[in-house]
C-alpha cells in the first residue's frame, strides 16, 4: 500500500484559531489523522497540549467528535466508548490521542489494562518527551540529557521504551512514527485501521517551545531523530517485526547521521552539546535500541516470506 | 412475579439485568465482587444481552461505564470503600458532564486499617459531586431502587449520575425474599435511554474542552438547579412504581411513627430497621418516638424533614460517618436545615468501622437525648461520640487504647 498524499482529502480538520502554539507538531498529527482514517472517528484525549488546542467551548478548533477525559483514564474511557457503539451495531473508529504522560506515566495503568484486554481501539500516543502542557516537566519519556524544568542540568535517566513494552502485551499492532514523516504515519494509521484488536502507534512529536528549537524545523527535527537512529520506525502486526521501508537504511550505523546534528537543533541540549561524555552517552543509547530492535527483527519474523504477505495484505 | 432469596448483590445484579444494561464494567472489592460476579455469570449464561469489560481497577471502571454512556448505551458500575476513593476524580468527571449513569456502592470503611465492615465514610464523599445518592434499607428496596436508578438518571429533567447505596454484609450478603418483577413491569416503567448528547462521528460533538469561567460557573448552576427538580421526579418515580408493583417506600424520605411522635430520630441505610425497633421499645417507656429515615442523601430532603419535626421536642441523628473536625455529616445538613428552629438537636457517632448497632443501643441514645431534653430544655450537642459498647462510660480504657493505638 503506497500513500499518495495528494490524493487524501485535504479538508480543514485543524481550524484557524485553534491554539496550538506556532510549530506544533499535535496539529500536524491530527491533520493526518483524519486523512488517513476519514470522518467515522472519535477522539478521546486525556490532559495534555491537546485538551487545550482544541480551543475554548462551545466551539473547537479541531474537525472531530472528541470525548475529553480525565489524565489517566483515556484507555478505559476509549473502551466504554467502544463497547457502546458495538452495542448499537456502530463501526467507529475510536481512537486515543494522549500524550507521553497520558501514555507512559499516569495514563500507563489504564493503558496496559486495556492493550491486555485487547480493546478495539487504536491508541496514539503524541509522544513529546515531556510534560508540555504544564510547562516543560521531565516525564519518564523523556531522554537522557534533556533539560526540563525539572531536570535542570539534564535528565539522568534514559526513555522508557513504550512501544517495546506494548509488544511485549502481545497486542495485535504497534508502530512507531514521527511527524516528519506523513505518508508513512498515514500508511500505518491506514493498515491499523484494516485490524481488529488492540492498535498502538508511538508518534515522535517534536515541541519546538520544549525542545528550545525554531517553530519552523519540527518536522526537519523529527526526520532528523529518525535518521541519527534515535528512534526507529519500524511496525509489529500480528506477531510480524519489521523496520519501515524509510528507516531501514538506519540500520547501518554508517549511514546515520551523527547524532550531534540532532542535538545541536535544541536548546534543551545546550548544556551537553561540549561535554564528549555525555554525548557519547546518548550515541551508546542508539547502539542499544538497534541491538533490540534488531533482537525483535530475528525474534519476530515469519517463515518463508509470510510476514511480508500479511505487510501487503493491509 | 417470583419471590426470590437473594442477597442485596443479588438484587443489584438483577435489577441491572431487568434494566437492559448494555455495558458494565467494574473492578472487585469486598463486598461489592459478587455483583460482577453474577452480573458476568448471567451474560456469560445468555440471561442477559451486555458487554463486561473487566477493567484493571475502578478508576478505569467509571472511566470505562462513563465513555459507554456518553456513546448511547445504558450503563452500570459497582464499587465500595477505597474502590470509590479511587475513582473519585472520575466521579465528578461523570457527573460535570450531565451523563446519566447508575452505579452500586456497597458501604464499607476506609482504612487503615483494613476493615471490610459497613460504615457510611465511602458514600458519604459523594456528597458534593454532583451525584443523585440514594441509600436502600433492605434487599427488595436495593432491587427497586436500582431500577429507578435508570429511570431519574435518565430524566430530561434531572440528566445526572445516580448512586444506590447498600450497606456492606447488612444488606450485601445477607439473603431475604425479594419480589423480582417481570421483565415487562420494568420495560413499562422504563423508556428506552435518553441522554442529553451523544459522542458520534454523526453528532461530531467535542465534550468536556474549556469553557470560559462564566460559562463553567453557570453549568455548576445548571447542576444544582437539576437536584432540585430531582426531588420531583424521584417522588414521581415512587408512585408509579408503586402503580406497577404496589411497593412504595416514600420519595426521598420514609416516615416511621413521625405523625404523633415528640422526638425524631434521623437515619440513613440498613441499620435504620434497628432505629424503628428502638423506637418501638421507647414508646413504651413513655419516650413517643419516630424514625425519619433518608433514602436519599442527595438531593437534600430539606422540604421534607422540616416537615416532618416542625411541632417536634427534639431531633437525634445518627451518623456512620464522621467530618474529622466537624460533625457526622448528616448531623450537618439537618442543623442547616433546621436553622432558625429551636428545636433541640443531637448528632450522635457511632457504629464506625462495622461496629454493630443494636436497637438497644440507639435506644441507650435516644433515651438519654429524650431524658437530657425534659431535664435541661433546650438541648444542642452536634458531636455526640456512641462508643463502642464495652469502652462506654470507661474514659480511662479509651485513653490506654488510644495512646496504644495512635
Amino acid at each position: 500500500m503506497v500513500v499518495n498524499i495528494r490524493k487524501l482529502p485535504d479538508r480543514y480538520y485543524i481550524m484557524p484559531g485553534n491554539a496550538a502554539c506556532p510549530g506544533c507538531p499535535e496539529t500536524m498529527g491530527l491533520r493526518y489523522i483524519k486523512m488517513a482514517l476519514g470522518d467515522n472517528v472519535v477522539l478521546v484525549i486525556p490532559a495534555g497540549c491537546s485538551s487545550v488546542i482544541q480551543g475554548i467551548a462551545p466551539r473547537s478548533g479541531i474537525n472531530f467528535p472528541i470525548l475529553n477525559i480525565v489524565f489517566a483514564a483515556a484507555a478505559s474511557a476509549a473502551s466504554g466508548l467502544k463497547a457502546a457503539f458495538e452495542a448499537q451495531g456502530k463501526d467507529v473508529h475510536v481512537v486515543v490521542w494522549a500524550g507521553d504522560g497520558g501514555t507512559g506515566d499516569i495514563g500507563f495503568q489504564a493503558l496496559s489494562g486495556a492493550a491486555e484486554r485487547d480493546e478495539d481501539i487504536i491508541y496514539i500516543c503524541v509522544d513529546n518527551e515531556a510534560y508540555m502542557n504544564t510547562g516543560i516537566q521531565r516525564s519518564s519519556l523523556t531522554p537522557y540529557g534533556a533539560w526540563t524544568t525539572t531536570t535542570w542540568t539534564g535528565k539522568k535517566e534514559h526513555k522508557k521504551n513504550i512501544p517495546y513494552i506494548l509488544i511485549s502485551h502481545g497486542v495485535k499492532y504497534v508502530a512507531t512514527a514521527s511527524v516528519g514523516y506523513p505518508t508513512d504515519f498515514i500508511e500505518k494509521l491506514q493498515r491499523a485501521a484494516k485490524i481488529r484488536g488492540f492498535r498502538y502507534i508511538h508518534l515522535l512529536a517534536p515541541c519546538p517551545i520544549g525542545w528550545r528549537f525554531d517553530p519552523g524545523l519540527t518536522a526537519k527535527v523529527a526526520q532528523l531523530a529518525v535518521q541519527t537512529g534515535l528512534f526507529p520506525l519500524y511496525e509489529y502486526i500480528n506477531g510480524v517485526f519489521r523496520l519501515s521501508p524509510i528507516a531501514k537504511k538506519y540500520k547501518d550505523p554508517k549511514k546515520r547521521k551523527p547524532v550531534i546534528e540532532y542535538l545541536k537543533l535544541q536548546g534543551r541540549y545546550k548544556h551537553l552539546l561540549n561535554k564528549p561524555d555525555e554525548v557519547k552517552k546518548i550515541e551508546e543509547y542508539i547502539e542499544n535500541l538497534w541491538h533490540l530492535i534488531d533482537a525483535l527483527e530475528k525474534t519476530f519474523t515469519a517463515e518463508g516470506g509470510k510476514g511480508e504477505a500479511i505487510y501487503r495484505s493491509l | 412475579m417470583p419471590i426470590m432469596g437473594l442477597t442485596g448483590n443479588y438484587a443489584v445484579a438483577h435489577a441491572v439485568r431487568l434494566a437492559r444494561v448494555q455495558v458494565v464494567a467494574a473492578y472487585p472489592i469486598t463486598p461489592q465482587t459478587t455483583i460482577v460476579e453474577k452480573i458476568s455469570e448471567m451474560v456469560e449464561k445468555g440471561e442477559m444481552n451486555a458487554r463486561v469489560i473487566r477493567v484493571e481497577s475502578e478508576h478505569s471502571a467509571l472511566a470505562a461505564v462513563f465513555g459507554a454512556a456518553s456513546g448511547g448505551a445504558r450503563a452500570f458500575t459497582a464499587t465500595a470503600s477505597h474502590g470509590l476513593l479511587y475513582m473519585y476524580e472520575v466521579t465528578w468527571w461523570a457527573a460535570g458532564a450531565r451523563v446519566p449513569l447508575v452505579m452500586a456502592v456497597v458501604t464499607r470503611a476506609i482504612g487503615p486499617p483494613w476493615n471490610i465492615h459497613v460504615d457510611h465514610q465511602d458514600i458519604m464523599t459523594l456528597r458534593d459531586t454532583g451525584w443523585i445518592v440514594s441509600m436502600a434499607q433492605e434487599n427488595q428496596e436495593v432491587l427497586d431502587l436500582t431500577i429507578q436508578a435508570f429511570r431519574i438518571s435518565e430524566d430530561p429533567r434531572v440528566y445526572l449520575p445516580m448512586v444506590v447505596g447498600l450497606d456492606g454484609f447488612i444488606l450485601s450478603h445477607t439473603r431475604a425474599p425479594v419480589d423480582v418483577p417481570e421483565q415487562e413491569v420494568v420495560d413499562e416503567f422504563l423508556p428506552p435511554r435518553r441522554q442529553p448528547y451523544v459522542i458520534s462521528p454523526e453528532t461530531n460533538l467535542v465534550m468536556g474542552n474549556i469553557a470560559p469561567d462564566d460559562i463553567h460557573f453557570l453549568m455548576r448552576y445548571s447542576m444544582s438547579e437539576a437536584m432540585e427538580a430531582a426531588k420531583k421526579v424521584i417522588e414521581e418515580v415512587d408512585r408509579e412504581w408503586a402503580k406497577l408493583t404496589g411497593r412504595r417506600y416514600g420519595g426521598l424520605v420514609e416516615c416511621y411513627k413521625c405523625e404523633d411522635a415528640d422526638y425524631i430520630a434521623i437515619t440513613t441505610g440498613s441499620w435504620s430497621g434497628d432505629a424503628k425497633k428502638a423506637a418501638d421499645m421507647l414508646r413504651e417507656e413513655g419516650y413517643n418516638y419516630g424514625v425519619l429515615r433518608l433514602r436519599f442523601i442527595r438531593p437534600w430532603p430539606t422540604e421534607k424533614i422540616a416537615m416532618a419535626v416542625e411541632g417536634k421536642k427534639g431531633v437525634i441523628v445518627f451518623d456512620r460517618a464522621v467530618s474529622m473536625g466537624a460533625t457526622g455529616p448528616i448531623f450537618a445538613d439537618v442543623a442547616h436545615t433546621l436553622y432558625g428552629s429551636n428545636i433541640s438537636l443531637m448528632g450522635v457517632i457511632a457504629g464506625l468501622a462495622g461496629v454493630d448497632m443494636k436497637a438497644r443501643d440507639f435506644a441507650e441514645a435516644m433515651r438519654m437525648f429524650s431524658s437530657r431534653v425534659e431535664e435541661e430544655g433546650r438541648v444542642y450537642e452536634p458531636r455526640f461520640w456512641l462508643l463502642p459498647r464495652r469502652y462506654r462510660g470507661r474514659p480511662e480504657r479509651v485513653k490506654e487504647v488510644a495512646k496504644r493505638w495512635s
